[in-house]
């Protein structure tokens, strides 16, 4: 980019009046900060004696979980839009052709790498069947790598811990939502 | 010469070029959407999406006329005169309500369809489309039924462009596929009990502009903008078809057709586009081996001390026996590769002798009605390797020539290079090699000579190599690798170039220069290689 580019937005530096300079008020507004902070209610908790008070699970972006369909079969079809997503690559699919007679595809394998995952819920997003979410489990933990990396069996095994606290956003997969396009 | 005018841009054509609308518009950089035009079929403009405007201008007094309905731009051809508006509000109403209509029954299943990312339909949608659905149809499900061994047919989602259906039956004469159904009943079928069994039925699938033909082999298995394209060159026959690799972190997933009008034009065989499978066999050798006599067994060798190695035993043995060293050149071999080691063998003992490995033949050349011809001879390069034979020894010795002179102790130290996906060798034939004091053996996989060999050294698969094959009709064509070998695999090339003692890492462009400057038949590979390959005959008064 050259220093003629039109795209840049050239900026002058706002002139300091005399209190400016004197950093003075500046310096009382820093302390007032301070002050409200030493006498406000505390935010931090000392987990794991306490435990964090968590919103609302539904938007929480904990330990993924992988749905069930009505009848208790994995509701992921195995398209990768939620790998594709994955800006941390922690999300592992190998695809085959379905067993079920009405459904074409389904992951055979399906991993995701809890310490690679960053949490920022973009396989959330991109799941074209509300097939992966994320819930309100934080606090994870393991004794190995492998033992964090959680497969298909694992993550369905999560839904069904917190299916009842926590809703699948939809049911149904595609057609009867009516979530093709537009 | 003939002047067309697209988009009030005058564009000149030769007088024996035929064109049409999509085709002069490209020439311009116009893309004109299309899905049943395909420049090997006839045309059958039933897609409508090349529908744009035409007229013509009147040669005497310049004036130019437009028709007042739109016309297929595949079945217009591009004369003196021809005026194409391809970018009008006109048109692109025309494309928007064309992709409208097709999307009206389109099953909206792209997550889980094989062909997004690289479909027709999706891309034109974004680009040509409406930005809203009118229909209250919202079908997301699509029909499936298997149409042979290799290709399963998506009903719902195909477009009806009849391209597969025109291919079986102008390119393969085959005529397995038809179309069912009149109006929106409409649907690609096969005749009961005759599937779609012929030997290029792959095409279809690479021709389906959208997702309803999925290719068995591929499908579900990897979503196409994970994989990186190579261009490559296809090493099932002599034919050498001009291919594209496509590879997700060191594994083919497929390969796919490149276009090449001097040699395959559109298409490949089946056999081709699925025989790289042997590239990931678990069968292949993995590492380099080395026979201690002592231990009488194999143990590991070390590739950083190996070329060393090897070329100390093969000088002293040359210097022991002058004319005891032997090379077999398989034909699986790239130029560079047999030229190097070819070079490397006369350089250590200049009577060397030299010979043609096997050249592996199943059955006949088949051919179809519009000229793709499947050749018997299943290595890619058995012309390049004459080639190379012919300069270093003045003839071309076969692998039977040299088993005589092997079986009576004459040859001590023998190279054999192989890269052969099935047996090659029988027990018998691989017994009198036992009288070598040295045999070192290159291949993919194990083989009765593999397990004579004081050195087993693992071959580098097609898609691993760098290099340059010369086909059947003397068309040479260079490719770079597409996928790193697996580990303890080094190619061909890289082991003798620094056998060779050349600096640095291997590079068969500059092997290539040399064989070029050195070898007059391959003279016309002096220039950088085009993607289509040269022609080695040019320059030959033969």
């Amino acid at each position: 980019m050259k220093a003629d580019d039109p795209d840049i937005h050239w900026v002058e530096e706002p002139k300091l009046g005399l209190a400016g300079k004197m950093y003075l008020p500046l310096f009382v507004q820093g302390l007032t900060t301070t002050a409200r902070h030493l006498v406000s209610r505390k935010v931090t908790v000392s987990f794991p004696d306490e435990r964090p008070k968590i919103g609302n699970p539904l938007i929480y972006r904990g330990v993924h979980r992988l749905n069930k369909d009505e009848q208790d079969r994995v509701k992921c079809v195995a398209c990768f839009l939620c790998a594709t997503a994955c800006p941390a690559h922690c999300i592992d699919i190998v695809a085959a052709e379905s067993p079920w007679p009405d459904r074409e595809k389904y992951p055979a394998h399906f991993a995701i790498d809890e310490l690679r995952c960053i949490y920022c819920g973009m396989c959330e997003e991109a799941c074209p069947v509300d097939a992966i979410e994320l819930t309100s489990f934080c606090d994870l933990t393991g004794r190995s790598r492998e033992e964090m990396v959680f497969d298909k069996e694992k993550l369905l095994s999560v839904y069904d811990q917190t299916k009842d606290s926590e809703p699948m956003r939809s049911a149904s997969m595609g057609a009867s939502s009516g979530r093709a396009t537009t | 010469m003939a002047t067309v005018i697209i988009n009030g841009q005058e564009l000149e054509l030769d007088d024996d070029e035929r064109l049409n609308g999509i085709q002069a518009a490209a020439r311009l950089g116009y893309d004109i959407p299309h899905y049943c035009w395909h420049p090997g079929l006839s045309v059958v403009a039933s897609c409508r999406m090349c529908l744009v405007e035409t007229g013509r201008r009147d040669p005497e007094s310049g004036e130019i006329s437009m028709m007042p309905k739109l016309v297929p731009g595949c079945q217009t051809p591009a004369t003196d005169g021809t005026v194409f508006v391809t970018e009008s509000d006109k048109v692109k109403q025309a494309r928007a309500q064309v992709e409208e209509g097709l999307l009206i029954n389109h099953p909206i299943d792209c997550p889980i369809c094989d062909k997004a990312g690289e479909c027709r339909l999706q891309d034109y949608y974004f680009e040509h489309g409406q930005g809203s659905r009118r229909a209250d149809l919202r079908p997301f499900t699509s029909r499936r039924r298997s149409l042979g061994d290799t290709v399963t047919l998506f009903v719902d989602r195909c477009v009806m462009c009849s391209r597969c259906v025109r291919f079986t039956r102008e390119i393969t004469g085959t005529g397995e596929l038809y179309v069912e159904g009149r109006g929106a009943g409409e649907e690609i079928d096969v005749f009961p009990g005759f599937p779609l069994a012929n030997k290029m039925a792959g095409n279809v699938v690479d021709l389906c502009p959208v997702g309803a033909l999925g290719d068995k082999d591929f499908l579900y298995s990897q979503r196409v903008w994970f994989m990186k394209s190579h261009d490559g060159v296809c090493a099932g026959c002599s034919t050498g078809c001009s291919i594209t690799i496509d590879e997700n972190q060191d594994r083919v997933y497929r390969l796919r057709p490149r276009e090449n009008p001097h040699i395959n034009e559109w298409w490949m065989c089946d056999e081709g586009r699925y025989g790289y499978h042997h590239v990931h066999s678990e069968h292949r050798l993995a590492g380099p081996q080395q026979f201690d006599a002592e231990a009488r067994q194999y143990v590991n060798a070390d590739w950083s001390r190996l070329p060393t190695e090897l070329d100390k035993k093969f000088t002293a043995i040359a210097k022991r026996w002058p004319g005891s060293v032997a090379g077999v050149l398989s034909p699986h071999l790239s130029v560079e590769e047999a030229y190097l080691l070819a070079k490397y063998l006369r350089g250590v003992d200049p009577e060397a002798t030299l010979v043609l490995g096997p050249v592996p033949v199943e059955g006949e050349d088949e051919s179809f009605p519009q000229g793709f011809t499947i050749r018997a001879e299943k290595c890619p390069n058995r012309r390049g390797v004459e080639a190379v034979l012919e300069y270093f020894t003045g003839r071309v010795a076969t692998f039977d020539d040299l088993l005589p002179d092997v079986a009576a102790g004459k040859l001590h130290a023998i190279w054999v290079s192989g890269g052969y996906r099935n047996d090659w060798i029988d027990e018998a034939t691989a017994e009198s090699f036992d009288a070598a004091d040295l045999l070192v053996v290159q291949d993919l996989f194990d083989s009765p000579l593999m397990q004579r060999a004081h050195y087993q050294l693992p071959a580098a698969a097609f898609a691993e190599r760098d290099g340059s094959y010369v086909n059947v009709a003397d068309r040479l064509q260079s490719f770079r690798w597409a996928i790193r070998p697996p580990m303890g695999v080094r190619t061909e090339g890289s082991l003798l170039w620094q056998m060779s003692a050349m600096p640095g890492m291997y590079r068969a462009g500059e092997v290539l220069a040399e064989i070029a400057r050195e070898i007059g038949y391959f003279s016309a590979a002096v220039e950088e290689i085009p993607a289509v390959g040269v022609d080695l005959k040019v320059n030959l008064l033969v």
